[in-house]
């Protein structure tokens, strides 16, 4: 005690040590400062890139039309609307399966080994490249269950690709919501599942939703599972139904960046634009729904 | 309620009948799908013909993938698609395949394609190469590192390779024509599946070679230099005539025969060989002489 005593004095008598300190100091604040502003400077730099190249290229007629071998005439049309169609139908089939899952591992579920080996397998599927769910949806879906090359197949895909995240988010969301209003609730007499649907979730939606809108987004921006699942690179009819086939917008776009002619590269940054606006939205809107949901707890 | 009832019916059988008439007479209006899947290369002309196709016809739904000459033949072999683009011909173990599964098929050659050798702008020292030296730089024990490896006259600059990635049917078949195998080639290149990526790389960098679609050179003219191959560049005429040797090669569509009894199948591909001559110029590559699709289109009946 009386060595640290000693050490601390001397160190505060002595300004050549204090100096060097306050360099050390200034030095470290600098270069986290420039670890910081690297990232938001390569995006700034993208998103110039993106914008200089693409907005001129950005019209209504560029989401109206269908792709052409002119770069003029080329538009998103039908890419725009297997992502949307395709990202929903994902939603639809993923969130409740993710969320009930979760439910089950977190409030119902035994704690034993057998649920281990589910949990450890969720977190490893997390993991996998998502060209192998590529692979899984072509064997299952479009083979074996007959989908076909279709948004449906695609979707399940898509689904099987995002559920472990869904899955281990919506987890940790349960697991936040404070044991005493759980405590509180079976203290009343409620059944396990009216405290999991009076008080857990709506403690926990805020942050299931959150989970949920960040592996979608994931999703909007994947490319090689649905090449192997059968999305097509040109589509000459916009999906009517989800036995359609289809093409996405992050296919189109790299369709366009692999074009031999020049002006492809300003319609793929359009592209790209369109599918930046989509994100953004798809952000916002969790962040609205995170937001009503958490007024609502507090009151 | 029963008004209502007896309106629907009314419309429902008025309707069928009205379909009926459609098909007795002779279809006035094409529908139905085409699904097309297969080479990179070719799917560009394929898509054009459906751009165009669809102004005429509609009700025909036509897809296009591009999984690569092989990866479609997997789909065509088991009659997931209609057509499949290739930028080689049918393997033996394909036409085998298919036949298993009880499918035939009928080769049209749509086009040719020439593969560009290129250098950087500022090279002076080569404009001219041979096949024996492209060999000796891309083989698979070669020992090149500098240009002058390969000929004493060239100055001693490092040489940077670039070619298109192992999936694409550019790089089997450059393999097979110059190192004699597909798919043999030294490792040490840059590889990219986008050929754009190729081309800056060509354009950045002073003692590079590279091979790629002569459609990708013709869009980036001004900033590379095109090497004539055995003493033949490669233009318009050499490669349609087929001077330009061994780098040009032939592109082809495969058609399911029992599709091709389809009417909206038949009438695409019969559209494809009556357009292609201009369509595959304006998506950067060389047509046929004339009569070779006047008689191909004689093929079907």
């Amino acid at each position: 005690m009386s060595v640290l005593k000693e050490d601390l004095v001397r160190l505060i008598d002595n300004p050549e040590s204090l100096r060097r300190r306050k360099i050390k100091n200034k030095f470290f604040h600098v270069v986290l400062f420039l670890c910081t502003i690297f990232g938001v400077v390569v995006l700034a730099f993208l998103l110039y890139d993106i914008l200089k190249k693409g907005l001129p290229w950005l019209s209504v007629d560029f989401i109206k039309n269908f792709p052409s071998r002119f770069p003029k005439k080329s538009g998103i049309y039908p890419a725009l609307l297997g992502s949307l169609m395709l990202i929903l139908l994902t939603t639809v089939i993923a969130f409740p399966i993710g969320v009930g899952t979760a439910i089950y591992l977190e409030e119902y579920a035994g704690n034993n080994r057998f649920t281990e080996f589910i949990k450890l397998n969720i977190a490893n599927l997390a993991g996998v490249p998502s060209i192998i769910y590529g692979m899984l949806g072509l064997a299952v879906f479009v083979r074996a269950l007959g989908m076909g090359r279709s948004i449906l197949a695609g979707s399940f895909t898509m689904a099987l690709l995002i559920l472990p995240i869904i899955i281990i988010s919506s987890q940790e969301a349960i697991r936040s919501v404070p044991g005493i209003l759980k405590q509180a609730s079976y203290a009343l007499g409620t059944t396990k599942w009216q405290t999991v649907t009076g008080v857990i979730l709506p403690y926990a939606i805020p942050g299931i939703l959150t989970g949920t809108i960040l592996s979608v987004s994931r999703a909007l921006g994947e490319a090689a599972p649905l090449i192997v699942v059968g999305a097509l690179s040109y589509v000459s009819f916009a999906p009517s139904s989800v036995m359609d086939a289809f093409t996405t917008l992050p296919i189109q776009i790299f369709n366009w960046a692999s074009m031999p002619k020049k002006e492809f590269q300003n319609v793929a940054a359009a592209g790209i634009i369109v599918l930046l606006i989509i994100l953004l939205a798809v952000n916002a809107v969790a962040i609205i729904l995170r937001d009503k949901y958490q007024i609502r707890m507090k009151d | 309620m029963n008004k209502i009832k007896g309106l629907i019916l009314v419309l429902l059988v008025s309707m069928l009948t009205l379909s009926a008439v459609a098909c007795s007479k002779k279809p006035a209006a094409l529908s139905g799908t085409v699904k097309a899947d297969g080479s990179s290369t070719v799917g560009p002309i394929t898509q054009a013909v459906a751009e165009e196709f669809k102004k005429v016809n509609k009700d025909v739904e036509i897809a296009v993938g591009i999984s690569g000459t092989g990866g479609g033949f997997k789909k065509f072999v088991v009659g997931e698609t209609d057509i499949n683009d290739a930028s080689r011909p049918v393997k033996k173990e394909e036409i085998d395949k298919a036949k298993a599964n009880n499918i035939e098929m009928t080769e049209f050659e749509v086009a040719k394609d020439g593969i560009a050798v290129v250098v950087n702008k500022e090279n002076t020292w080569v404009s001219d190469i041979t096949v024996e030296q492209l060999k000796k730089i891309w083989s698979k024990d070669s020992t090149v590192k500098t240009w002058k490896d390969v000929d004493p006259s060239w100055p001693d600059i490092p040489i940077k390779l670039y070619g298109p990635g192992t999936d694409s049917g550019t790089f089997e078949y450059f393999t097979e024509e110059i190192n004699g195998k597909a798919k043999e080639i030294r490792p040490d290149f840059t590889a990219s599946e986008d050929d754009n990526v190729l081309v800056q790389g060509i354009e950045g960098d002073k003692g590079a070679l590279g091979y790629f679609g002569l459609a990708y050179y013709e869009e980036n003219k001004d900033n590379l230099k095109i090497l004539k191959v055995n003493g033949v560049e490669p233009t318009l005429d050499t490669v349609m005539n087929g001077t330009y040797k061994p780098l040009s090669r032939p592109l082809y569509i495969y058609v399911n025969n029992k599709s091709l009894e389809r009417p909206e199948v038949k009438e695409f591909v019969k559209f494809y060989l009556t357009k292609a001559k201009d369509l595959v110029k304006e998506v950067g590559y060389i047509p046929l002489e004339d009569s070779k699709y006047q008689e191909q289109l004689s093929k079907i009946k």
